[in-house]
């Protein structure tokens, strides 16, 4: 909007303020729960140095608070469950948005959003009553919540994401291109992996990234299907067994500390941890698309 | 291979990983409204739990979760909506704007629990609200507001600029013209965020277990400072933490909560398709 605004009244100045007000807000937000977790979270390392939270016994009981074992649990489910999402994602969104005919395409959308919108409780319901027992019979463990059944449900539930945003992307390379590669010859399958995808990269990736920061901080479906074991993960048969997530951690256990004790700023400071992982990852993701904003190649 | 039989061949494996990712979406609904057909009853939906949430019904916790709702949209919406307008009309392109879209991104990526130990730590104790319907709100509009403003930035920008400029031409002031006819213009496209975002809210179970969750509540909230049970709280709470619970309850649970967000769901794409046929420009 240009400057040549006649002269505003003294109510559009006032209404101009108040949306201000709302549009600034979101800054105030991210930097409101930044200073509250920091304050909440930062004392208990006066209580437990760095090292010891850095250890590999997580017993708040008995005064233990090594958080390594849920760092590595959650590192853990998440790769895996983004190692399974992504090739799945990408084909999907390329057969949404490169092969299928309009009718599939209008049955798959909204399937997807349909996925997105399903709440993480009942996915977990779901894992624990359907999946759970499929994973104990068909592999032997001897429960059926392992790190593999937690990774499964987040890679499903972190799909929607993965396939919306790529297909975005692949939606803003110009027809141009992909004419330009038919008309040398190029089938319509080399086409989409040497033209098509690699000029959607830097979507891509965003998409990548966005799945992988749904995945880490997802609570409620981990929770109810991994099993909660506070185990170092480092065996090889560790995706078979229960494990235990920093987001599962501070859920189960905030419920039942005091206030200002120190497993509570325990749990605020793995928070802190969350909280900094995911807006590394955001900050990623955001970078790749302002920056291609800037070239002007998106629309 | 000629290069015509690989392309054949790839296509079949993108077909099937394409049914391999929806077909699962199908099965859940399926297997959920099946199993939770039977155990809703006119009972099951108006009546209180009874012997420790083993029989009755789940009236509170669908109360619970409504008023949830109601008390977010009371926050987020205004607050979401100020900002997309704020945002897509008035905002210069410079670095504060910048700093907001940031602070927009983030805020969407940060993880639900973490906005429940937020809210915890600021509603609940730091401002003395307790574990409380409002505390519970104002958690959820917090996660909620980011949604929001980018869904309904998205539509107040796919209005084309020539409304504005036309009005300003006309005399109209700018207010005038967002008020008359860019947001009634835009309204389709912002419903359907609102929608969207308040059916996200509605299915949390992480913000609400320290804000409000009542674990369990056979009676309504009296005041908005009473805690309340709530759906996706409740289906955690029978399916993890009581013993020998009868599955049909569980289902029935199950899928009254994915009925409701479902038919959300459906309203939103119900506006969209209709209004976007409709449009004229």
């Amino acid at each position: 909007m240009g400057k040549n605004k006649p002269a505003a009244s003294r109510a559009d100045r006032a209404v101009e303020a108040l949306l201000r007000v709302a549009g600034l807000s979101t800054i105030g937000m991210v930097v409101l729960i930044f200073v509250f977790l920091l304050q909440q979270g930062l004392p208990v390392f006066f209580r437990v140095p760095l090292r010891d939270f850095l250890g590999t016994r997580w017993y708040p009981t008995e005064g233990y608070y090594g958080a390594l074992p849920l760092i590595l649990g959650s590192l853990l489910v998440t790769v895996v469950a983004v190692v399974v999402a992504v090739p799945l994602g990408i084909c999907t969104a390329v057969f949404v948005r490169e092969l299928a005919p309009g009718w599939v395409r209008e049955l798959l959308k909204p399937a997807i959003e349909v996925l997105a919108g399903i709440p993480s409780v009942v996915l977990g319901f779901l894992g624990m009553t359907v999946i759970a027992p499929w994973v104990r019979t068909t592999l032997g463990a001897p429960t059926g919540l392992t790190a593999l059944t937690g990774a499964v449900i987040l890679a499903y539930m972190a799909l929607p994401t993965i396939i919306s945003v790529a297909e975005d992307a692949l939606d803003a390379v110009p027809k141009s291109l992909r004419d330009a590669s038919l008309a040398m010859g190029a089938t319509r399958w080399q086409t989409i992996w040497k033209v098509t995808v690699p000029a959607a990269r830097s979507g891509i990736v965003t998409a990548i990234m966005l799945g992988m920061g749904r995945a880490i901080g997802e609570t409620m479906a981990v929770m109810m299907v991994t099993g909660n074991a506070a185990r170092m993960p480092l065996t090889a048969d560790s995706l078979f067994r229960p494990v235990r997530t920093i987001t599962a951690t501070i859920a189960a256990e905030m419920g039942e500390v005091a206030n200002g004790s120190t497993h509570y700023q325990a749990l605020f400071a793995l928070g802190i941890l969350l909280f900094l992982v995911t807006f590394l990852i955001n900050l990623t993701a955001a970078s790749a698309i302002f920056a291609k904003r800037r070239q002007g190649g998106l629309r | 291979m000629s290069r015509q039989a690989i392309q054949r061949l790839g296509f079949a494996v993108l077909t099937i990983v394409a049914v391999l990712v929806v077909a699962p979406i199908f099965l859940v609904v399926a297997v959920v409204v099946f199993r939770g057909l039977q155990g809703i009853s006119w009972e099951f939906l108006t009546a209180m739990p009874r012997d420790g949430m083993k029989a009755g019904g789940i009236f509170p916790a669908i109360v619970g979760t409504l008023l949830l709702t109601s008390g977010t949209a009371l926050v987020a919406v205004p607050m979401g909506l100020g900002g997309a307008i704020y945002l897509s009309e008035y905002a210069h392109d410079n670095w504060l704007t910048r700093a907001v879209r940031l602070a927009l991104v983030n805020l969407a990526g940060i993880p639900s629990i973490v906005y429940g130990l937020f809210g915890l730590g600021l509603f609940v104790l730091f401002l003395r609200l307790g574990t409380s319907v409002v505390a519970g709100s104002l958690t959820l509009a917090m996660m909620t507001i980011p949604v929001i403003i980018s869904t309904a930035e998205e539509a107040l920008r796919a209005v084309p600029t020539e409304f504005r400029t036309v009005n300003l031409s006309l005399g109209g002031s700018r207010w005038q013209g967002i008020r008359r006819i860019v947001l009634p213009q835009a309204l389709p496209g912002i419903t359907t965020g609102i929608i969207l975002g308040l059916l996200r809210a509605a299915g949390e179970t992480a913000p609400i277990l320290f804000t409000v969750a009542a674990f369990y509540m056979p009676q309504l909230p009296r005041s908005p400072l009473d805690q309340t049970m709530a759906l996706p709280y409740h289906l955690y709470v029978i399916s993890t933490q009581v013993p020998n619970m009868p599955g049909t309850i569980q289902y029935g649970t199950a899928l009254v909560l994915l009925a409701l967000v479902l038919s959300m769901n459906i309203l939103a794409s119900v506006i969209r398709t209709y209004f976007r046929r409709r449009r004229q420009w």
